[in-house]
């Protein structure tokens, strides 16, 4: 997917604005529980957590992944039985679900990075797949019902996560410090070196990198982050349920990148945000979901290829910041 | 009673064929898939979706318009080639030039589409679509009881593996099809329409999914669901196999049919899981897939 990342010149105008339009972000994300409905903020914060995961993988490594949803909905399931059946406090609930996502994704990284593009797809598809019948027939996930009423205890023993608004500012946090952690890996020597493989893997190899392992320490992350995620939806909805584990899901997330912009920072918290939106409209007017986001996913593919914010840094921002080199 | 293994000798060949209809089947489809792979370097995700959308105008074909099953043979794979030419004109000729990933996503959305449309109007419920007259019953074959219907459509699939497998290998247009896969440039310049041996292609694959899908609508339910379920475990099938060649293709379908129908037999919680299990192996110790060239 290389030809359409973008040029990454920037001037200090276009950073300067780049950072103040983030601190607005923000700022609207602190502000936004006392104007919108919480748990669908935090539903949204969950989903945009679990797309830019995802982009680390596809937009920073060109890896594309079709089983993602193991290490979110596998993560879920983690949580929600060390918090209900064992009583875990929720943060070390979620921190195991994390850890048990990453483990799954060093499993089925170290068989996917065996092969590369589409058959890579094919794997992570097919892994996936056998994780969701082994969540059908496993007897902890609780079958079809999945696992119902997950408590949310108190954070540290301190914050009392049933009272909504403490649950969001945990939630904004994790998201938070999710993102900043992708932001640092990306732009780390390793989040370079992951790059020129997603540029240009052949040369990397010939440079002396030894490609696998760092594609399957940016899986592991990838899994691990999505794990947070997926751990984190677990608490705020107080339930984990196969939905989270299918292909379908695995496929959602593709479409958030996809719409957002692949290989932009922001562009998965838009495409989540936007995709989270249209599901819950939709949900209330009787038309397919499947037909939307199949519709939506054709029409990026064809026409729209950059996403929503690949598409504004590729028309204003970087030819503004090209303009002033000259 | 024969035993072996301390398993009824009726049950373990009863495990058998069904596992040789579900390989017939994983065969057709990962061998269309391999077809289009070959020339379009495109996977179709919406092979399982047009494998549904043929089951479903042959049933629709049955209750609407009272044509049966035999008619339906010849008129599904028509049909379901037609719209898979239609669509390679229309979308997939775009794609050609970019990332073969975008062409897994396009075919994706396809699919939720096709699968979506048909679940909105006929729910996920199964319709049954009866054994044609001709084809009911069964025969005694003194060791085992064989359903007539079941004994045609492992015939017939070979007989459209095989036929399939003659037509790329042994006749000219398939030499052509064959020469575009190594360089399109160069058979462009002989004169050969590539852009129209493409468009054939595709139809070609989507008729034999369109295919699949009527043959198996009297063994499974025609459910909207049929196709998604199966694309996934044909995948497998496609990776293990390997795309390098038309007739691994078709070899490592039955065989994983007859795996699968195997472990139904001797440990059936994981008669799911197993096509998945050897890919994982295979991805062990051959990464290439079983008749693959490519690394």
């Amino acid at each position: 997917m290389s030809e359409l990342t973008l040029q990454e010149r920037r001037t200090a105008a276009s950073v300067r604005l780049e950072w103040g339009l983030v601190a607005l972000g923000v700022a609207a994300l602190i502000a936004a529980p006392f104007f919108i409905y919480p748990i669908f903020v935090m539903k949204m914060l969950c989903f945009a957590l679990f797309a830019c995961a995802f982009n680390l993988l596809l937009g920073y490594t060109g890896l594309l992944s079709f089983g993602h949803a193991t290490f979110f909905g596998g993560a879920a399931y983690f949580c929600a039985y060390a918090v209900k059946a064992w009583g875990w406090p929720p943060e070390a609930g979620i921190l195991l679900g994390m850890g048990g996502a990453a483990l799954l994704g060093l499993v089925m990284g170290f068989l996917a990075i065996r092969r590369q593009g589409i058959y890579f797809a094919m794997i992570t598809l097919a892994l996936a797949q056998m994780f969701y019948f082994f969540c059908v027939q496993a007897p902890f996930t609780e079958g079809e019902d999945g696992i119902q009423g997950v408590p949310r205890g108190s954070l540290f023993g301190i914050v009392d996560l049933n009272v909504t608004m403490n649950m969001y500012y945990v939630v904004l946090a994790i998201f938070l410090i999710g993102v900043f952690a992708i932001w640092r890996i990306v732009n780390s020597p390793f989040g370079m070196i992951l790059r020129s493989i997603r540029e240009n893997e052949n040369r990397a190899i010939s440079l002396g990198y030894s490609v696998g392992r760092y594609k399957l320490a940016a899986f592991v992350m990838s899994a691990a982050l999505a794990g947070l995620a997926g751990a984190t939806k677990a608490i705020v909805f107080q339930f984990a349920t196969l939905t989270d584990v299918t292909w379908q899901m695995s496929g959602e997330v593709i479409l958030m990148n996809l719409l957002g912009g692949i290989g932009t920072m922001v562009g998965p918290v838009v495409g989540a945000g936007l995709v989270v939106g249209l599901e819950n409209t939709l949900a209330t007017s009787g038309f397919p979901v499947t037909i939307a986001t199949g519709l939506i996913f054709m029409v990026c593919v064809l026409v729209f290829r950059r996403g929503i914010v690949g598409e504004i840094y590729a028309r204003w921002l970087a030819p503004a910041a090209a303009g002033r080199d000259r | 009673m024969t035993m072996i293994f301390g398993i009824p000798i009726q049950a373990l060949l009863g495990q058998l064929l069904v596992g040789l209809i579900n390989g017939s089947f994983y065969a057709m489809l990962s061998l269309g898939l391999a077809v289009i792979f070959g020339l379009l370097r495109i996977i179709n995700f919406a092979h399982g979706a047009l494998y549904m959308l043929g089951a479903f105008i042959g049933y629709l074909l049955l209750v609407h318009v009272g044509i049966g099953y035999w008619p339906a043979l010849v008129l599904v794979p028509l049909a379901v080639g037609l719209f898979g030419m239609a669509v390679e004109r229309a979308a997939l000729s775009r794609l050609y030039r970019i990332d073969p990933l975008y062409g897994l996503l396009f075919t994706f959305g396809m699919a939720l589409v096709i699968e979506g449309v048909f679940r909105f109007y006929y729910g996920v419920s199964g319709n049954p679509y009866a054994v044609p007259a001709l084809l009911a019953g069964g025969t005694n074959l003194g060791f085992m009881f064989l359903p007539n219907y079941r004994g045609w459509v492992v015939l017939a699939s070979l007989v459209v593996c095989i036929g399939t497998w003659l037509l790329i290998e042994k006749t000219r247009l398939g030499s052509y099809l064959r020469a575009a896969t190594e360089n399109p440039e160069l058979v462009q310049a002989f004169g050969v329409n590539v852009p129209l041996l493409l468009t054939l292609t595709y139809g070609l694959g989507a008729a034999l999914a369109g295919l699949a899908g009527i043959l198996a609508a009297p063994v499974y339910q025609v459910s909207p669901l049929m196709g998604s379920d199966l694309i996934i475990v044909v995948f497998a099938v496609v990776v293990i196999g390997g795309m390098g060649s038309i007739l691994g293709a078709i070899v490592t379908g039955y065989m994983l049919g007859l795996a699968e129908g195997l472990t139904k037999v001797f440990y059936p919680e994981a008669s799911n899981l197993v096509v998945f299990v050897i890919m994982a192996i295979v991805l062990l110790l051959r990464p290439a897939g079983l008749f693959g060239r490519d690394a």
